[in-house]
């Protein structure tokens, strides 16, 4: 019983006339959690009513404090007949019940009706009790923090990264139930949007939970996602990665403690899901078609060897090799390494982490893109007896559970387990960028996921992080991070697929492949040549329109080659641009009733380590024809004309005179020059080395029919960004490192209506390019007054919400940057990604948490074994001690101890070798762990003295303050961005997930303006609603935000139309990165225990 | 094939400046288009025409859902559906409220009442506004003559703090309320000449120094009524018409001084009376609502008409006027000092920005 919620109704202002007599309302509130409802009086005749009621308590459990919003109703009172609703406003309390987020939720809030939107706005204060409850079988997670941040939040570190946690939730979706024909379109959207803030606080309790048993306190890169199944149900699914992170106060420089970590239940526990074998049977609801066993489709030089009797799943990886052409130094090092990390990942069942962004370091090496997909077929399981019980407790009125929660899980767990293959195939054993995501029409699903193979690194002490790797001595360290995640992680020998393998340009030891294509973004180390920008591959396939399992299959037999082509298109693009990597890629597949579109983003750079690409040769099929050899030339020399013309634009002159001043341990001369004159002259020279074969399938374009003229029209027709402007999808720029502070956050939507001719595939394709790239035109044109911009985290959903209908959503931010400094890289500093970054610079220990049993019986059971069986007390030495035992692994520059590295920078700039490095490494670290970790020491003494003057809820307050002084105006300005920062602006404070679900209908489409006017409404609506309720908790921004769902329906005919959308992200109090914001009152008090602990040692 | 929905939303509403001319213009989307493109947006940033198209129709979108708001600019500043810059905010209420000189000076002193809102078609087809736009300029001046009707206290700072507009704008709505109130007449055809900008001076001049807000501030009354003690007490000036010594003290009093000092000096001498008649009789009517509401047509026929054909120059009204105000002083069987310079002071400046071509 271990929670009081207390809410108060203070006032309403802007209501809207409900008594046409008068031209007045008498309006009251209703408030109410779960069963409990209090009501207010009614405050007669006014527009602006003060109500300022009583404290309303409720005494609730945890579980229901998770679960459950806060509703608020606002009425109309009539004596004669029933009283109008106004609109409703549901809080949810989650934010409260983490003691380090908000303390009270109290603000104007836009008063919600899902037929008229925003009526008026109520001001509301809201506070949770929380009594301490140490029940170990307990429900609830409360405490556990979520982020939406798929990087480690600013403001934070991470002392453990656990791993993947899953989880969903099914319900029967009230809109296909039988009562939905009896009641009001208002009763039953409000059931909808309730129910699914109901199924959103159970996943995220879940997970919670999950959490807790793993031993971490947040969760990371927190992913939900609805499927609206229709009569099959509605799932509520989600991903994250469980951590465990620390509290960094802001501004204070190094922080050597060492987070105790409990050595809790091992990470294998984390996927509750079932075992494989007992899924085999609820097969049978899918399309059986789709559970071949999956082929690694290799396309990395463009030849898919694909089985095409079997269906989706697809794995497109580039780059890969073996990390044993490391020098010999490297080689046992590196064996360790692996073992040391395959031993505790391995003991995961989905060794996955939906983190995009790392702090330098901790990816060791990226082998390629995993994706898998499936195509199902939804069906209503009729199992009433054994249903979700929980929701059944909360909808009484569900009298027949929906589906069983296990078939998705089992769905999911398959295509989970397919990528954990991929990425074996890879070398790899880890799978970093992870997404999961569905596309649903009628009954039939495809389910996909993807992923970046990688191998990351198993250090799981921050003292390692140092010394090596600085910018530098970065040559004396066997990876250096600005290429070391470029090296092939597999075997050379035993490569998976045909590739062609250099040596690093950068650090010329290690291979590395031609062509690099990850999920994540670029690191913030790694070493680019020139300006990235956005690739597109996009395409539309027609499919007869068909029922169940022929339409299924028909489906998947599609998928492998729209996989095939979209990749094409990528590779294509990206050689037409110059460029030999691609960040952030995200393939989307739609399904529609008679079409497939498929969408890949991604941001193209050219990366320093990697090889120069070849240009793109145009090839007749039947020679001899002039006429058409001379359109063969002409073609040729636009496209050579165009690569010219995009490397001057991208700035792509890859460094060959700097290259030479930074003596490099490794190359002979006479593979450098061969180098270099591969740059200057056309790279297909680069042959002469060891990628000969292969090399004219990559780069080659066969005109023989008109479909691949059409190709090679469409791989024209992209418009580079006019002057000023450059894309992106990933969250910064690669090559831009001078961001000001203007942001414009946007949401544009476009739905094409395609006539009832009959469309060919390149018809289609076409309207679907042309749709795509007006959208870009639209944004440029758009925003021109925040030239030079870059639009960056440009996400965009297609979908085929109708049989003639294309719709595309776009969310992205439009960032502008100092356009004199935008070239060169700031010297001193490796981590450009928006100046804030430097505080957390972060200790990223991998939790490795395998059971000390077992851990023990490994041969690297030296190092695992101490460090779970010392006490914490004797933590600090023993990490040294790992550090010596590890003392090969390459180390990442950490900037928060930016003080304590200077030791080791003067330091290392003594040794001439790294070998020498190496050898003395021990020492080095000893010295300075030891004299950092007194540094944090005093310095914790003094946050915590100063913690003790001013006590938290005053440090709140006064961020408030600031906060709502801000822009001047009576309403707080809240920025939003999808991206994980606000340039030039310091986030001090995680306020908790904003996770919002809206419905908007209206019997009224023409009154409002059409669609187009509905939806930019109800866009503008969701806006609102996000900002009014991360004022209410006192921030003002929200970063991470994106926009999962919108679905829209519409009948012009009957003038109806119905819009679901579904928002996230992470609210933050942030300040100006001058202002300087008392970093004390934000420390956390565990932290300063912590420090306080380890100078104790 | 065609794009069925197109929208796009900003957290920070994004707004054109010269979008939002044209769209309180009264253009069509596909007009401001056209005007848009003839401005070379195009040509500077390599976009196309379906653009241009799109972001107009959201610009305007925009709008409409905004102009509510603009109704009672005091929400827009605490409203939380668009998120839009105070600078911006100041922006777009300023030139909401602003109008055509041309549209406001047919509407002038006319009842704002639906009849007149009919009649906004003719009124559009006169003065080359758009109807929509005159449409938007006549509610304006409906919407803040109806709030600040009733209010007490300063009538141009009542405008400005519920309206939020700039000093300026809110002087030229206290000029529209007090002419509305008052019904002046000021189309006919005598009073073409004169534009919306001198009857806003003049009314600047009958609101400071003739309602009952002018005399005391602290009187919890009206600024757009004029001061009915006032006007009862300029009967009295009829003296200095009907009394024949003090006509003939007074006419001596101004020729003496004028003597030498203007090339009109004859005229004035021959039409001193006839001027000096006009001038007490209007006042003396003043207590009638009818003949305050001829005020301008008055005052133009009975002085600025007859020195006009005497070829005064703004030189010669000026002198003139100021004379015949001091001399008035001087008369010792003349006890309504007081009230004549407060009569006076109006009409001499009223007179001098009346007195043009």
């Amino acid at each position: 019983m271990p929670g009081k919620l207390k809410a108060k109704i203070v006032a309403g202002r802007h209501l809207p006339v409900m008594d046409r007599a008068s031209d007045l309302t008498d309006a009251f509130v209703e408030v109410k959690f779960g069963n409990t409802t209090f009501k207010t009086d009614v405050c007669h005749k006014s527009l602006n009513p003060q109500w300022n009621s009583e404290w309303f308590k409720f005494e609730v459990d945890d579980e229901d404090l998770q679960d459950e919003p806060l509703q608020i109703t606002v009425l109309d009172h009539d004596t004669y007949s029933a009283n109008d609703a106004i609109g409703k406003v549901y809080i949810d309390i989650d934010p409260l019940l983490c003691t380090e987020a908000a303390s009270v939720i109290s603000g104007w809030f836009p008063i919600y009706d899902t037929i008229h939107g925003i009526r008026g706005e109520i001001n509301v204060l809201v506070k949770v009790e929380l009594f301490n409850d140490l029940n170990r079988f307990r429900q609830s997670s409360c405490g556990v923090k979520f982020f939406c941040t798929t990087s480690i939040p600013r403001c934070y570190r991470a002392a453990m990264v656990h791993g993947f946690v899953e989880e969903l939730v099914v319900n029967e979706d009230p809109e296909y139930q039988w009562i939905d024909r009896i009641r009001t379109p208002r009763a039953s959207n409000e059931a909808r949007q309730r129910l699914i803030s109901l199924m959103s606080g159970e996943l995220q309790r879940k997970i919670g939970l999950k959490v807790l048993e793993m031993g971490g306190n947040a969760v990371v890169g927190y992913l939900q996602c609805f499927d609206l199944e229709g009569e099959s149900g509605l799932v509520v699914r989600a991903i994250g990665t469980a951590c465990t992170l620390d509290k960094v106060s802001s501004g204070s420089a190094p922080n050597t403690n060492t987070h105790v970590h409990p050595n809790t239940a091992p990470a294998s526990n984390a996927c509750n899901s079932p075992s494989k074998d007992g899924k085999e049977s609820p097969l049978a609801h899918g399309c059986r078609s789709t559970h071949n066993s999956p082929v690694h489709s290799v396309c990395s030089s463009q030849r898919l060897s694909q089985n095409f009797s079997v269906s989706v799943p697809t794995l497109i990886f580039t780059g890969m090799g073996s990390g044993g052409s490391a020098g010999k130094e490297a080689g046992p090092l590196k064996t360790l390494l692996r073992q040391h990390t395959q031993t505790a990942l391995e003991q995961r069942e989905f060794p996955f982490f939906t983190l995009t962004s790392f702090p330098p370091g901790f990816l060791v090496h990226v082998g390629g893109v995993v994706s898998a997909r499936s195509v199902k077929l939804l069906d209503r399981i009729h199992n009433p007896a054994l249903g979700n019980t929980r929701s059944y407790k909360l909808l009484d009125w569900n009298s027949v559970t929906a589906d069983e929660p296990e078939t998705r899980d089992a769905w999911w767990e398959e295509i989970r387990q397919e990528i954990k293959s991929h990425a074996k195939a890879l070398g790899c054993h880890a799978v970093v960028g992870y997404s999961e995501s569905t596309s649903i029409c009628e009954e039939v699903c495809i389910l996909s996921a993807s992923g970046t193979a990688a191998i990351l690194n198993p250090r799981y002490m921050r003292e390692g992080c140092l010394d090596i790797g600085s910018t530098d001595h970065r040559f004396e360290d066997p990876s250096p991070p600005s290429c070391g995640f470029c090296h092939i992680p597999y075997d050379e020998l035993n490569m998976p697929f045909p590739a062609q393998l250099t040596y690093c340009y950068h650090c010329r030891r290690q291979k590395v492949p031609d062509v690099l294509f990850t999920t994540i973004d670029l690191p913030s180390e790694a070493a680019v040549t020139g300006k990235g920008c956005l690739i597109q591959a996009r395409l539309c396939r027609l499919k007869k329109k068909a029922q169940g399992e022929v339409n299924a299959t028909a489906i998947s037999n599609l998928l492998p080659f729209m996989e095939y082509e979209l990749h094409t298109q990528l590779m294509n693009k990206l050689k037409l641009r110059n460029m030999n990597a691609l960040f952030g890629l995200h393939i989307q597949i739609s399904v529609g009733e008679n079409m497939l579109l498929g969408l890949a983003s991604a941001t193209g750079v050219y990366l320093t380590a990697l090889p120069a690409p070849g240009g793109i040769q145009i090839a007749g099929k039947t020679p001899g024809d002039l006429s058409n050899e001379h359109h063969i030339l002409t073609i040729q020399k636009r496209i050579n004309d165009t690569i010219a013309k995009n490397k001057e634009l991208y700035q792509i002159n890859p460094p060959e005179l700097t290259e030479e001043g930074l003596g490099s341990p490794i190359p002979e001369p006479r593979q450098r020059s061969r180098l270099f004159r591969s740059h200057s002259e056309s790279s297909d020279e680069l042959s002469e080395l060891d990628l000969s074969h292969g090399k004219k399938d990559a780069f080659v374009l066969e005109i023989d029919d008109t479909d691949a003229v059409e190709d090679i029209h469409s791989l024209l027709t992209d418009a580079p960004p006019p002057t000023g402007f450059y894309s992106c999808n990933t969250e910064i720029m690669p090559g831009i490192y001078n961001w000001t502070s203007g942001i414009q956050m946007f949401t544009s939507v476009r739905v094409f209506r395609l006539s009832n001719a009959n469309l060919t595939n390149q018809g289609l394709n076409k309207i679907f390019t042309d749709l795509c790239e007006n959208l870009l035109k639209s944004f440029y044109f758009k925003l021109r007054s925040m030239i030079p911009c870059c639009l960056c985290h440009l996400n965009f959903t297609v979908a085929v919400p109708e049989e003639e209908l294309i719709q595309v959503a776009v969310t992205a931010v439009a960032m502008t940057f100092d356009k004199d400094q935008a070239q060169e890289k700031p010297a001193e500093k490796p981590i450009n990604k928006g100046s804030s970054e430097n505080e957390e610079q972060l200790q990223f220990p991998l939790e490795l948490c395998a059971d000390v049993s077992s851990a023990n019986t490994q041969p690297s059971s030296k190092v695992s074994g101490t460090v779970s069986l010392l006490t914490p007390a004797a933590k600090l030495c023993q990490n040294q001690l790992v550090m010596i035992h590890l003392p090969g692994v390459p180390e990442s520059t950490n900037v928060s101890s930016r003080a304590a590295s200077v030791d080791y920078g003067s330091f290392a700039d003594r040794c001439s070798t790294w070998l020498e490095l190496l050898r003395l490494k021990a020492h080095t670290i000893r010295r300075g762990s030891v004299k950092t970790s007194r540094r944090t020491q005093s310095l914790a003494h003094s946050v915590s003295s100063l913690e003790r003057c001013s006590p938290l809820p005053e440090g709140r307050s006064r961020s408030l303050r600031s906060s709502r002084s801000f822009g001047g105006s009576s309403v707080t300005v809240v920025k939003m961005t999808p991206l994980s920062f606000l340039p030039g602006i310091r986030i001090i404070k995680y306020l908790g997930i904003i996770n919002m679900f809206f419905i908007r209908e209206t019997t009224s489409l023409r009154e409002e303006g059409g669609v187009s006017g509905f939806l930019h409404s109800f866009i503008a609506e969701v806006f609102a609603m996000v900002r009014a309720h991360v004022a209410a908790l006192g921030g003002n921004a929200v970063v991470s935000y994106s926009m999962k769902e919108c679905v829209l329906m519409e009948n012009p005919n009957k003038n109806q139309a119905q819009c679901l959308i579904n928002v996230s992200g992470d609210a933050v109090i942030c300040v100006r990165e001058t202002d300087q914001e008392p970093t004390a009152s934000m420390t956390n008090i565990g932290q300063t225990c912590c420090s306080a602990n380890d100078g104790a040692t | 094939m065609a794009v069925e929905l197109d929208v796009f939303v900003g957290n920070t509403t994004i707004m054109d400046e010269e979008v939002y001319q044209l769209w309180l213009d009264g253009y069509t989307v596909n007009d401001a288009v056209k005007v848009r493109m003839e401005g070379g947006v195009l040509d500077e940033c390599e976009a196309s025409a379906d653009v241009l198209l799109s972001d107009t129709m959201d610009q305007y979108r925009t709008f409409q859902m905004c102009e509510r708001l603009l109704h009672s600019p005091a929400k827009l500043a605490n409203q939380l559906l668009f998120q839009i810059p105070p600078h911006r905010q100041t922006v777009l209420i300023e030139r909401y409220y602003a109008f055509d000189d041309a549209f406001v000076r047919e509407v002038l002193g006319k009842k704002l009442s639906k009849g007149t809102k009919k009649d906004l078609d003719d009124i559009s087809a006169k003065t080359g506004v758009t109807l929509k736009s005159c449409r938007r300029q006549f509610d304006n001046f409906k919407r803040v003559f109806k709030v600040v009707e009733e209010l007490k206290g300063p009538l141009v700072e009542n405008i400005r703090q519920h309206f939020l507009l700039s000093d300026k704008l809110a002087r030229d709505y206290a000029a529209i309320v007090f002419f509305t109130n008052n019904r002046f007449e000021t189309g006919k055809r005598k009073l073409q000449y004169l534009t919306f900008q001198d009857f806003a001076f003049c009314a600047g001049q009958l609101i400071n120094n003739w309602t009952v807000g002018a005399v005391d501030n602290m009187v919890e009354d009206m600024d757009v009524d004029l001061d009915k003690e006032f006007l009862q007490e300029l009967k009295e000036l009829k003296i200095l018409i009907t009394d024949k010594d003090l006509l003939d003290q007074h006419k001596s009093l101004v020729c003496t001084a004028l003597r030498g000092k203007t090339k009109a000096f004859n005229e004035m001498e021959a039409n001193f009376k006839n001027l000096s008649r006009g001038l007490v009789n209007i006042a003396a009517k003043l207590t009638n609502t009818k003949d305050v509401r001829d005020f301008f047509i008055d005052l133009v026929e009975k002085f600025i008409e007859p020195c006009r054909s005497d070829r005064w120059t703004a030189a010669d009204m000026k002198l003139y006027l100021t004379h015949y105000t001091n001399s008035a002083h001087i008369l010792d069987t003349f006890k309504h000092q007081v009230v004549w310079d407060r009569y006076m002071g109006v009409i001499k400046s009223c007179i001098f920005k009346m007195y043009h071509d």
